[in-house]
């Protein structure tokens, strides 16, 4: 079943100069329910501005992009959220914790935009993330590794259909990036979520059966002339 | 989590200038309560105040200096008037009761004042209330020469029933200026709130026979505490008519809470000020908020980043620092109540101790609610401007390091 559809999405950005450039042109592109895609570009090349475009961050300039049935172009900024809450997760490469929040706290500030708060759920996620003991710690109280699983959980705990991770394990070594990537499988395996994971580490990268280089997927970088 | 546990969250991480902020809307907020009760308590405490009679008659001079004089026992003496002038208003057939007042001594500062039994016997100094002598004690024998005390003035004097007391010349107590004669505390006044518990008072002819005292004395009055007869409104206009505008040597203070009141109507411009001031220090108290909330917006725009891409509307972020808002300016206010509570109670002992008036109950005031309601309403307005500021934040820039 498709997930994510889209068609013709084109985003541009004015410099302070008055130059305007066009950073994403993607005619096409799709995710199947449970599918798992990694996708492959360099910095710049527009990889989180197209994740932004997906999950309702950021608005279109042109285009059209399908989630789960829903034409999230026409949504309202507000109906953008709501889908954003409830129906994507986001992983992110700095793990985007708030640092006034404990683990748990973090997980269910999450849930708290969606589906609504539940508790349960969100122990569960940790515990499962190997921070049974961890829950009631700050973030800056937690090594790198944990915050990230901390991050993993709060991406997966509305249950979303599509998880989207940019860059995830950037800041990790080799052990730690394969166990969260191990994670982070599992449970959409489990849940039959979708994942697009973004990455330029080929280590990584070659985990996933479906790989997509970015580069060929947004006629932009053609245009800029992008290496990859 | 909750809206209120995300602004409680919000708040207890910059604790510091949550802190600072409410404190300021704290005093403010005690500044404007306390102004607003005190003026209005004030001017009612002090035009209420009439010992229970409507009139006060004394030399010619100043009313509100012959009130001031007689019904409060502050201000020097306008001057004496006769017996005979006493005699005659006695006898006036509008006049329910006349009580003569006759001063010139303290008692280590505090008034001594004579008068007649009628005073504490015949009058009411509020409705339905006399005053009445502590138990153990009573009123004093006006052929001997004893004394009663107001409470206020037994306490401070330090003085019983039984104990006795030498009265010095003059209102201001100065040493080596007591007189001969002896006076015997016979009674203690149970507390009325008023003037007169800081008064010694004395039978009229002790005061007047004291030793020391020129024999004119004897045939002369401080002022006569007036009581007219009920349901004859015309009265006061009669006597004021005789007195105040055909006769030139007399005095008619009547009635005694207009006099008063036209004290705080010659003020009045000063309680506006006071008002303008108290106003003022709130609204930069509100702007404080803003101006705090406002900066903090910037330290937090990664943080707001973080909540919009979980999923929050841009209507929550606005709420939450709306809320923020509110709730400094409502724990300031709770402080602030408290502040003004002793505020109130401080100027209230001041004033009893200066005055012997009591403030009525600091909780009953209308201000109380309505203030607080728009001090915290101010806040939430104010905190609207870094609210739309922190629904704005870009959260695609504010996020992670783009790619």
């Amino acid at each position: 079943m498709l997930l994510l559809n889209i068609t013709e999405l084109q985003k541009r950005f004015v410099d302070p100069e008055g130059k305007s450039t066009c950073v994403v042109d993607v005619p096409r592109f799709s995710i199947q329910a449970g599918q798992e895609v990694a996708l492959r570009g360099s910095s710049g090349s527009g990889k989180t501005t197209f994740l932004h475009l997906i999950s309702g961050i950021l608005s279109a300039d042109s285009g059209r992009i399908t989630l789960d049935g829903i034409e999230m172009t026409t949504l309202s900024s507000s109906d953008r959220d709501r889908l954003r809450a409830t129906k994507i997760g986001t992983i992110f490469q700095t793990f985007n914790l708030l640092q006034g929040y404990t683990c748990l706290e973090n997980v269910l500030l999450g849930m708290s935009f969606g589906p609504g708060p539940d508790r349960g759920r969100a122990r569960q996620l940790l515990e499962r993330m190997g921070l049974a003991n961890r829950m009631d710690y700050y973030p800056r109280q937690l090594s790198v590794g944990q915050q990230q699983r901390v991050a993993v959980a709060r991406a997966l705990a509305n249950r979303p259909k599509l998880v989207l991770a940019d860059e995830p394990t950037g800041n990790l070594d080799t052990v730690h990036a394969a166990a969260a990537l191990r994670l982070v499988r599992e449970i959409c395996r489990e849940e039959s979520t979708a994942l697009l994971w973004v990455s330029h580490d080929p280590t990584m990268l070659s985990q996933f059966d479906e790989r997509l280089d970015f580069h060929e997927l947004n006629r932009a970088c053609a245009v800029s002339g992008i290496a990859l | 989590m909750s809206l209120l546990q995300i602004v409680w969250k919000s708040l207890r991480q910059h604790a510091f200038s949550t802190g600072v902020t409410a404190f300021s809307i704290a005093l403010a907020g005690a500044l404007l309560l306390s102004v607003w009760i005190l003026q209005d308590q004030t001017r009612r405490t002090f035009t209420g105040m009439d010992a229970g009679f409507d009139a006060v008659l004394g030399a010619r001079g100043s009313k509100l200096q012959l009130v001031m004089n007689s019904i409060f026992h502050l201000e020097e003496s306008s001057g004496n008037l006769r017996l005979e002038d006493f005699a005659e208003i006695q006898k006036n057939p509008h006049v329910e009761l006349a009580v003569p007042l006759a001063l010139g001594d303290n008692v280590k500062g505090h008034r001594v004042v004579g008068t007649s039994l009628e005073l504490f016997t015949r009058s009411e100094y509020r409705p339905g209330l006399q005053h009445v002598v502590e138990a153990g004690g009573r009123f004093f024998d006006p052929n001997n020469r004893e004394a009663v005390l107001g409470s206020f003035a037994a306490h401070k004097l330090g003085l019983k029933p039984g104990d006795s007391i030498h009265p010095s010349h003059g209102l201001n107590y100065a040493e080596g200026h007591e007189h001969e004669d002896e006076y015997v505390v016979v009674g203690i006044l149970k507390p009325s709130n008023t003037p007169a518990d800081r008064v010694v008072w004395i039978p009229l002819e002790g005061l007047q026979l004291m030793t020391g005292h020129t024999e004119k004395a004897a045939e002369e009055l401080s002022a006569v505490l007036v009581k007219l007869k009920a349901g004859n409104a015309t009265a006061g206009f009669l006597l004021d008519q005789k007195y105040n505008k055909e006769g030139t040597r007399l005095t008619w203070a009547w009635p005694i809470g207009r006099i008063m009141a036209q004290l705080f109507d010659k003020i009045g411009w000063f309680d506006r000020i006071l008002e303008l001031i108290a106003g003022l220090v709130a609204v930069v108290a509100v702007a404080s908020v803003t101006a705090s909330t406002y900066n903090s917006m910037n330290e937090r725009r990664r943080e707001i980043a973080i909540l919009r891409a979980l999923g929050a509307r841009r209507f929550t972020i606005f709420s939450a620092v709306v809320m923020e808002a509110t709730v400094i300016a409502t724990v300031g206010m709770v402080v602030g109540l408290v502040f003004s509570a002793g505020i109130f109670a401080v100027v209230g002992g001041i004033l009893r101790t200066q005055v012997g008036v009591i403030l009525e109950g600091w909780a009953g005031h209308s201000v109380l609610w309505w203030g607080p309601l728009v001090m915290v309403s101010l806040a939430a307005l104010a905190g609207t401007i870094p609210a739309w500021k922190a629904c704005r934040v870009d959260v695609a820039q504010n996020l992670s390091p783009t790619s």
